[in-house]
């Protein structure tokens, strides 16, 4: 028997807690359900907000598995259960939740691309700011620091995503009336994270993102399209240039992550390849490089190493044997005043690869 | 410093801003749902809103109604007082116009207007019905309001491309950024097509374009609300979600690579495009020309241009980076060392001051 077509997975984005994602995504399980499709609720995330409970009605549920971890009790989504139950659709609530350890898997999206690839269509619910792409953005917007990310990837496969929005104004509204949180936690998301500014920031996010998505998806078609009948000319093709490919310069630094996100963002808007490298063997922070390579592969970026100390020579040399056009590296580390004659290695590489244009990442800070 | 005359307001502006803050203080708040095509849902959403509003004990009445109500819609009219609109008939064609003497006499604390894009017929109080409901708004009253994206006047030229056909009324875009709130109704375009039975618009490309564009539409609205929002409050400019692009041109820089790959970018991000040089009294003819040139290509490529002024090129493309909120800087470079280890060359001072944005660097022309 061959296996069988993957399932289809749609997002529900929205920019913060109490928006109605859960709210949206559940009316559209009770139309499949009236339409007779095969749904059963995977986890649902009730946070005792009694409108969104009230949508659960009639909707099968699939029993959470209980997990004990460090003497206490947790409940994860079954996701064995749910491939026993083999429904045609799966509604599954935050898509960017960390499992507690003793799970199978880490990340409920790997459960979630679990259930796809045993052919069950999938809804599910996330925020924007959960994009590892957006982490240093939100964090300057907001001064929030997200732990709970999402590559970027694994939403861009979503087949549909759709934008729950409501205005900032409204969602205070809302907390105001303890539709939300109890009304000492609103008070203090209010204060702190619900601000006007930190959510109207987010929303803007969230909106272009989306936008963003769309576009991708339009361009895809055309490609598609195109590809199926390559004698046809596109009839407005996007601006020629030659094309792009980025080299990320990893180091053990802790810039290094804001570096990989973002060369991996302007790589993903211009269509451009992303290779990252780390020149050099210093042992002393091997394991933070390490950390950063394998950040950088979870972001589906090709890695290398080059042993050696002259980084700038090998950065070069690299780049030019790889067709590289452009190349992300930090700011160097300022050096101190008796060291002040010597070049950093941003200068070198500058004179260096005069023929590629280096991008220098600045931290973002608040 | 650049340019820093004609950024420090004037007391006339100040007056008028104070004034136009009075103003906005008595006006009703503005509330619209934008939809990208027709049938999206927006205006159950708002019926819906107006509902949720009268059960928490507001005072709402319904100002304008569209023809062929749902039956969705229908039942929540059961429940909300309806000001009939007065129907007249001009060179044969039937209008519906809000009766705005019944309004200003009922003087609701919330008053739903379905279909923003109205044009009156000659003779009526007002040419079209968004200026209807601002007069409602400077009466105090809160209105909340749906809008299809064709119907933005802006817009119009850009839609029309994208589905050969073009909307009869239209409402200024620039009403849009007056509102309070504007809340967008998204759904993806099969959802659409499912539920209009394909009447409309049949192509889902048409259809995800507008999308799109309405989801763009809506976020430079955001993003302008929330710089107003951090200026009146007197926090210094900080990075919105928008992607902006500063081009520095020299004579000698390579410009038609660099505002080449800014237009790219630019396009690619839905974000701005800038290009500023520094003026400099000591510039050789042969030199003018070139930046000319430069500025021409920038022109056409649709950059908004600059002139900066200030004795320290990197002080003057800083200060001018920081305030308006960018994010990537794009500056050429010879690749030759600076003139002597004691200084430090303009990049690197530049590199070291860029907080909060990325520096591209490109070869001069011939750099190699």
């Amino acid at each position: 028997m061959s296996a069988p077509a993957k399932g289809k997975l749609k997002v529900y984005l929205g920019y913060a807690a109490g928006v109605g994602k859960t709210y949206r995504m559940l009316e559209e399980a009770q139309e499949l359900r009236q339409k007779g499709v095969d749904i059963v609720i995977g986890y649902f995330e009730p946070h005792g907000r009694k409108e969104t409970i009230a949508k659960t009605e009639g909707l099968e549920a699939v029993p959470r598995r209980p997990l004990t971890y460090a003497g206490s009790q947790f409940e994860e989504m079954d996701t064995a259960a749910i491939l026993r139950r083999k429904p045609a659709v799966a509604v599954v609530d935050e898509f960017a939740h960390t499992n507690v350890p003793g799970a199978e898997r880490v990340k409920r999206w790997e459960d979630v691309h679990v259930l796809l690839e045993a052919g069950i269509d999938v809804l599910t619910t996330m925020n924007v700011q959960h994009l590892e792409s957006l982490n240093d953005q939100v964090f300057h917007s907001t001064g929030i620091r997200v732990r709970e990310t999402v590559p970027d990837w694994v939403v861009d496969e979503a087949d549909e995503l759709v934008f729950v929005d409501l205005t900032p104004r409204a969602l205070r509204n809302r907390l105001e009336r303890g539709v939300v949180y109890s009304p000492e936690k609103a008070h203090r998301a209010m204060e702190n994270f619900f601000t006007e500014t930190n959510l109207t920031a987010l929303r803007e996010m969230a909106l272009r993102h989306t936008a963003h998505e769309v576009e991708e998806k339009l361009d895809a078609d055309a490609a598609a399209t195109l590809a199926e009948s390559p004698g046809e000319p596109p009839a407005a093709s996007p601006p020629a240039g030659r094309a792009e490919r980025i080299l990320i310069c990893l180091t053990g630094r802790p810039s290094s992550a804001i570096l990989i996100r973002r060369g991996k963002r302007v790589a993903d808007y211009i269509h451009a390849d992303c290779l990252a490298l780390h020149v050099g063997g210093d042992s002393h922070n091997r394991e933070a490089v390490e950390r950063h390579m394998s950040f950088a592969r979870n972001l589906r970026i090709a890695t290398h190493v080059i042993p050696g100390k002259d980084v700038s020579g090998a950065v070069a040399g690299f780049a030019r044997a790889h067709g590289v056009t452009q190349i992300f590296m930090g700011r160097s580390a300022p050096l101190p005043w008796w060291k002040r004659y010597r070049e950093t290695i941003v200068q070198r590489l500058v004179r260096q690869a005069r023929d590629m244009q280096i991008t220098i990442v600045a931290e973002r800070r608040r | 410093m650049p340019s820093a005359d004609s950024l420090r307001p004037n007391p006339e502006e100040l007056l008028r801003k104070v004034q136009a803050d009075e103003r906005r203080e008595r006006r009703g708040r503005l509330k619209i749902f934008l939809g990208y095509a027709s049938r999206v849902g927006k205006s159950f959403r708002m019926f819906d809103e107006g509902r949720r509003r009268k059960e928490r004990g507001q005072d709402v009445v319904v100002g304008a109604l569209q023809s062929g109500v749902t039956p969705d819609i229908q039942e929540i009219l059961k429940h909300i007082e309806v000001i009939p609109s007065i129907h007249t008939r001009h060179a044969g064609r039937n209008y519906d116009v809000i009766d705005m003497s019944a309004l200003f006499r009922r003087h609701p604390q919330v008053c739903l207007i379905d279909g923003l894009a109205y044009d009156n017929p000659p003779g009526s109080r007002n040419p079209q019905r968004w200026q209807d409901v601002s007069e409602l708004l400077d009466r105090g009253i809160a209105i909340i309001t749906a809008v299809n994206l064709q119907h933005i006047c802006e817009q119009q030229d850009q839609v029309e491309r994208i589905t050969g056909k073009r909307a009869a009324n239209n409402v200024p875009e620039a009403f849009l950024h007056e509102a309070d709130e504007i809340e967008v109704i998204d759904a993806p375009p099969d959802a659409l097509l499912d539920r209009t039975g394909a009447k409309m618009i049949a192509d889902p490309r048409s259809l995800a374009e507008l999308r799109e564009m309405a989801l763009l539409l809506a976020a430079d609205v955001v993003d302008r609300q929330l710089q107003e929002y951090l200026d009146s409050h007197g926090v210094a400019a900080r990075w919105g979600a928008q992607e902006r692009i500063l081009v520095c041109l020299t004579p000698r820089s390579n410009a038609a690579e660099m505002l080449h790959s800014g237009q790219r970018n630019k396009l690619r991000f839905h974000g701005a495009l800038l290009a500023a040089y520094v003026e400099q009294p000591g510039l050789r003819q042969h030199e003018r020309e070139l930046l000319d040139k430069h500025l021409a290509l920038a022109r056409q490529l649709g950059a908004e241009i600059h002139a900066l002024k200030g004795s320290d090129f990197v002080d003057a493309i800083l200060a001018f980076a920081h305030e308006q909120r960018i994010t990537q800087l794009f500056l050429g470079h010879t690749g030759r060392p600076g003139r002597s280890w004691l200084v430090r060359s303009p990049i690197d001072r530049l590199i070291d001051g860029a907080e909060g944005f990325d520096v591209r660097l490109f070869p001069h022309e011939g750099a190699l």
